[in-house]
């Protein structure tokens, strides 16, 4: 895959087959690894200038596992991450310290992202202080800039977390990862501890934000219209894997995986209407241990549509441009990988429509009738 | 009733300092600590008793030359009975009498003091830094760094002090240098114990690593982002430490492997007078009282700091304020039923906090 011209094209971020395994340990004295967490595995994508990738998936999909393996928080068990067409993943702390100033994030909880035990001017002055960019009188004049920029009184640089509100506080966090003018930065659940009303403020900071110093954003949320507000493509996780991936418009209008259709569903609808219309998919079971992943689909246990490929082949993430073929179902003699009906491979992230899945959704098809199907299918036998 | 009094004041005091729009100094975790122990009246004594301690034992020597009797002058005359034996207080202007060899007590007693003062507070304060160090490491670090020295931390702590001690006073001699590295050697233990813990806690906020995500070193991150917040149990500590320390010291001399005669110390001065307990009262009670007053008041006071560093105690004082407030109120209007009923309301508040 071209990465050495990374740095010419359009692509800030690419994301290369990246694994992250977490060790379970057990044992009182001696500890001994009796399995892994398959927290994130075999996922690539790219992030381009400028733009917003949001990534959505269930607790425990590996969303933020992703994002910190991304930001170099965590190293990665394999797989590669190129910022601008440099490899960080093998990068020693020493030589990923100027490439800190390139990635920044912003966190989940503004209440335990920000020292309590500081104040406010000291957290937003960190990265100053760690890059010995500026100091003394210098420093206090740009902090005092930040603190204007994402709407605080820089008068109240003096004060601590704690004098803060929910909201407040985001915009420190966002005041601290934008010090350093980096290209990309990762928001990890940046909004999802705020009232709406809030949320709709810090969103539109990051927006302009993005339009004015060029940024791009990896943009982790559960909550989906939230993540339809802020972003040019959409990853959908599961169980450690990307199941589908397009431009916003694309995936919301055309979700093809079954997953993300059910997720789609399951979002509230503002119009009592529309929600009383529209068809609630309701996912039966727990989503499987990440310990012991299903074999084939990491879906299949759940999936309306699964057949019995889906347990044995893991399906490639691929664009479905005629989606005729598995409307019909399987060809017969479906057995192996060869005979799943190929696309062609694509990469989350990028303009096109790609899904891992065997048996995507068209268009006008009801996922709700194929679970009844498939319920009374397995009652017929019997 | 009374939170929500608390609350409203405070929630008050913000918008104020908001609307003036001037640098607004936040109110730091130390200004609310201090604000709650300042209410606190046995706190308050009990500083008050450290703080009169302390002077006394600097001004010891001025003392001295009031009394016009230095420390190590026996007075066999005026100092010691026809037999012999201790004066007692108030006796030819011994204020607390005499010892054994006609010495007076009462500068012995504070000379005493600035030994166990000293020793209790240095040893406190090398044994901070050392457990504070090592806990640190041990819990920011994990793994090998981790096991070794929270081991080596359960071994000083699973170590027979008196037993080293005996060693130790035998091996190099008494001498007040030993007293305090044997101190402080048994003391950084059970801080860097504390450390370690809260350090493992600390560690996993968010804040730590976004520290992480701006570069920051580990050094740095022990320094700047977990010290500040552990000062407060270390605070706490550090305080219930200093008592232990001057009861330590007060073993060894009063073994004799401590501070050395002439010089007086509360543990030989201790050791001296059980010899005299049936003729001389005093020379066995005046340093055991000054003794046992200097740890009650460290004590206290860092039971008072424990209380005031935790937020969930501002109900109690506000309780306790609104209880003083009633009670003005009632001894005018002469209402004592209500009284009653809000005292009853404030002892079993204080019965949930001993058992939280």
């Amino acid at each position: 895959m071209a990465t050495a011209n990374d740095a010419d094209d359009n692509v800030l971020v690419r994301v290369e087959n990246v694994v992250k395994y977490f060790p379970v340990k057990a044992g009182g004295f001696i500890k001994h690894t009796v399995g892994q967490v398959h927290a994130v595995d075999d996922v690539s994508l790219v992030i381009e200038r400028g733009k917003t990738l949001g990534l959505v998936g269930e607790t425990g999909s590996g969303k933020s596992t992703l994002a910190r393996c991304v930001a170099g928080l965590i190293p990665v068990t394999s797989g590669k991450v190129y910022l601008n067409g440099t490899e960080i993943t093998k990068l020693s702390r020493s030589a990923m310290r100027p490439l800190r100033r390139e990635v920044q994030m912003i966190f989940q909880d503004p209440y335990s992202s920000l020292n309590p035990r500081r104040r406010v001017g000291a957290i937003i002055g960190d990265p100053f202080a760690i890059h010995k960019t500026a100091t003394g009188a210098e420093r206090k004049r740009m902090v005092q800039e930040l603190m204007e920029r994402v709407g605080l009184n820089p008068e109240h640089f003096n004060r601590f977390p704690a004098e803060f509100s929910g909201g407040q506080r985001q915009r420190i966090g966002v005041a601290r990862a934008l010090a350093l003018r980096p290209k990309l930065i990762i928001c990890d659940e940046p909004v999802s501890a705020l009232d709406v009303s809030i949320q709709a403020q810090v969103l539109n900071l990051l927006s302009d934000l993005q339009t004015e110093y060029g940024l791009s954003y990896l943009f982790i949320a559960h909550d989906l219209e939230v993540v339809r507000h802020v972003s040019d493509k959409v990853a959908v996780m599961y169980l450690g894997r990307i199941g589908e991936a397009a431009p916003a418009d694309s995936l919301y209008s055309q979700p093809r995986h079954p997953y993300t259709v059910a997720l789609l569903s399951a979002a509230p609808a503002a119009d009592p209407d529309a929600a009383a219309a529209r068809q609630r998919i309701i996912l039966t079971g727990d989503v499987p241990s990440p310990i012991d992943p299903p074999a084939g689909c990491r879906f299949h246990p759940r999936c309306p549509k699964a057949q019995e490929i889906c347990g044995q082949v893991e399906p490639p993430l691929v664009t479905h441009d005629d989606l005729e073929i598995s409307k019909a179902g399987p060809p017969a003699g479906w057995q192996s990988a060869d005979t799943v009906r190929p696309g062609e491979p694509g990469i989350a992230g990028g303009e096109t429509h790609v899904t891992a899945c065997h048996f995507p959704v068209v268009p006008g098809e009801t996922l709700a009738s194929a679970r009844t199907a498939a319920i009374a299918a397995e009652r017929e036998p019997a | 009733m009374s939170i929500s009094t608390e609350l409203e004041f405070d929630a008050h005091l913000a918008e104020e300092g908001q609307s003036s729009g001037g640098p607004v100094q936040g109110r730091t975790q130390w200004q609310l600590t201090w604000r709650r122990l300042r209410s606190d009246r046995v706190s308050m004594i009990a500083l008050a008793v450290i703080v009169i301690m302390v002077l006394l034992a600097i001004f010891a020597p001025a003392i001295a030359a009031l009394t016009h009797h230095p420390v190590n002058m026996a007075y066999p005359v005026n100092g010691e009975n026809e037999d012999g034996n201790p004066v007692p207080p108030g006796t030819n202007g011994f204020l607390l009498g005499t010892d054994s060899t006609g010495r007076d007590l009462l500068v012995r007693v504070l000379y005493g003091a600035r030994i166990s003062l000293f020793v209790g507070i240095v040893t406190t304060l090398i044994a901070t830094v050392l457990g504070v160090a090592v806990g640190l490491m041990a819990g920011y670090f994990g793994g090998i760094i981790d096991t070794v020295l929270a081991r080596f931390t359960d071994a000083v702590l699973a170590f027979p002090y008196i037993v080293l001690a005996l060693a130790l006073a035998a091996v190099f001699g008494p001498s007040l240098t030993i007293i305090v590295v044997m101190i402080t050697f048994f003391s950084w233990a059970g801080i860097a114990r504390i450390v370690r813990g809260q350090t493992l806690s600390i560690k996993e906020k968010e804040y730590i690593e976004a520290a992480r995500s701006l570069g920051a070193g580990p050094f740095r991150i022990m320094f700047f982002d977990i010290l500040p917040n552990l000062l407060a149990p270390v605070l706490v500590i550090g305080t219930l430490y200093i008592p232990n320390a001057v009861v330590f010291e007060a073993t060894l001399s009063y073994l004799g492997l401590g501070v050395q005669a002439p010089t007086p110390s509360w543990g030989n001065m201790l050791s001296d007078a059980q010899n005299f307990y049936q003729v001389a009262w005093w020379y066995l009670v005046i340093p055991a009282v000054a003794l046992l007053i200097t740890t009650l008041a460290f004590n206290l006071l860092g039971d008072g700091i424990r209380d005031a560093m935790d937020p969930r105690t501002e109900r109690l004082i506000a309780a306790r304020r609104m209880r003083r407030r009633l009670t003005r109120r009632n001894a005018r209007q002469g209402n004592k039923e209500a009284l009653s009923g809000l005292t009853a309301g404030g002892a079993a508040a204080a019965e949930t906090r001993k058992k939280g």
